[in-house]
């Protein structure tokens, strides 16, 4: 099959199809015309099923599914919910799933969904039919670790299945924290230390942090990387320490960020997108210039990644889900912006080229055989 | 109790287009329930996991917006199912 790169857009679903080997990009789309579309990603496990988080402006999230590569979508039966309260506690309804993630290898038609507010759901028949999380949804100290959240509610994303222990789970919260799992979901713990906080009145404070996305490096699951609102951090399990790697990122630039990738078989190798994070927060490309910086030494060092972007007045905002990279041995790399642009590059972002513009705000970009 | 129920464009997709279905209830949330059936999927749009009225919905019984689902539905009432939709 083709490489796709399935694009989520404010507005619909489009899939951007190499050809030429990579070197020529055919646009379809769009699907779900006007559905507002947060994530679409591939079953590793079975290649031609899909789902895709979705809702509208007037209605409610559900999920959609595909078991032929795109070509229908029937919406699940029972799309994540919370809990039905019955008593005076705190009412939650979904107001979008934000994230998916496939289960672990071996639990085929397992999926996990995130929610915001921040939730977290289970599906066991390949989508159709969702559960809330108990240990996490009721888990009684939730309330204070997601405490932080802004008016759309606080988003729950990244989470990631070890690929050596289905019960092995991190999930992270923006803002809340980054927290761990051991028993496959029923008790959890977070996992922040070491990422500043310096928004909080406590910057060492055990939870309340803000992950904008987490990693796990497929062949070294030991291997975690976080680009957090403040900052970028390494974690080697089992040390519970995060390590700033942002701190070798130029002064000027700054560490902030949204996406965070790595390469598919390198662990030492990954790539950021920094935006502006001064002041306002305008989250925008440092300075109208839009640069990916690259290490190959686990963050130890960075190297700007720009040839081809544009060299001035291009303000680009990358959300957390709009990068990825391809499973190539000249790694492509590709990223949507929210002004409509898909970016790529074939040789692990060391040249670039648009792929595609005019598009609807980009919400994730992902990539599927 | 039967009524008949007005569907908005953006809910058409689960009633194979049609602009009206008949559905059946003495309550608001019973007709939903009905409707549920025949149109698997098209209540979770409207109504969140605790029976609220999502946020860019309304719900009449005939010119009365309902604001629960207990809200009565007499034989040959009419219901409207609205979407407001807000910004660009």
């Amino acid at each position: 099959m083709a490489d796709t790169l399935w694009i989520g857009t404010r507005k619909g679903l489009f899939a951007l199809r190499a050809l030429d080997g990579r070197r020529r990009w055919k646009l379809a789309g769009p699907h779900f015309l006007g559905h507002i579309i947060h994530h679409v990603v591939q079953d590793p496990r079975e290649p031609r099923v899909l789902l895709l988080g979705a809702r509208t402006g007037h209605l409610g999230p559900t999920v959609m599914r595909s078991v032929d590569r795109g070509r229908s979508w029937q919406e699940a039966s029972a799309p994540p919910a919370f809990r039905r309260v019955e008593s005076d506690e705190p009412a939650r309804a979904v107001q979008r799933v934000f994230w998916l993630t496939p289960g672990h290898g071996g639990e085929s038609g397992t999926w996990y969904a995130g929610s915001s507010p921040a939730g977290l759901f289970r599906s066991s028949d390949g989508g159709e039919r969702w559960q809330p999380v108990a240990g996490f949804n009721d888990h009684p100290m939730r309330p204070r670790w997601a405490a932080l959240g802004t008016p759309d509610g606080e988003f729950l994303h990244s989470i990631l299945v070890d690929p050596r222990d289905a019960r092995h789970l991190y999930i992270a919260i923006s803002i809340g924290g980054v927290f761990e799992s051991t028993d496959g979901g029923q008790s959890w713990a977070p996992l922040n230390e070491g990422c500043a906080a310096d928004f909080l009145p406590d910057p060492d404070a055990p939870f309340g942090h803000d992950p904008h996305c987490v990693v796990q490096h497929p062949a070294r699951p030991d291997r975690l990387y976080q680009q957090n609102h403040c900052g970028i951090y390494r974690l080697d399990r089992p040390a519970h320490r995060w390590q700033r790697i942002g701190r070798s990122m130029p002064r000027k630039v700054g560490d902030v960020g949204f996406p965070i990738v790595v390469h598919p078989t390198d662990p030492d190798r990954l790539w950021v997108l920094p935006m502006d994070g001064r002041t306002v927060w305008p989250r925008t490309s440092v300075d109208g210039r839009p640069a990916v910086y690259t290490s190959a030494d686990a963050g130890r060092s960075w190297r700007r990644l720009d040839r081809g972007l544009p060299r001035s007045n291009a303000w680009l905002t990358v959300l957390r889900q709009g990068m990825c990279t391809d499973a190539h041995a000249r790694t492509g790399l590709y990223f949507g912006t929210t002004a409509g642009e898909v970016w790529g590059s074939t040789n692990g972002g060391e040249s670039w080229r648009c792929l595609v513009r005019h598009l609807p705000e980009i919400y994730s970009v992902t990539y599927a055989i | 109790m039967t009524c008949t129920v007005r569907i908005a464009s953006p809910l058409r997709s689960y009633t194979g287009g049609a602009t009206t279905v008949s559905s059946s209830g003495s309550t608001l949330g019973e007709v939903l329930a009905a409707l549920e059936e025949r149109c698997p999927g098209i209540r979770f749009r409207m109504i969140d996991e605790q029976d609220r009225i999502r946020p860019h919905v309304r719900l009449f019984v005939n010119t009365s917006e309902a604001q629960e689902l207990t809200a009565a539905v007499a034989d040959g009432d009419t219901v409207h199912l609205i979407c407001a939709l807000s910004g660009g």
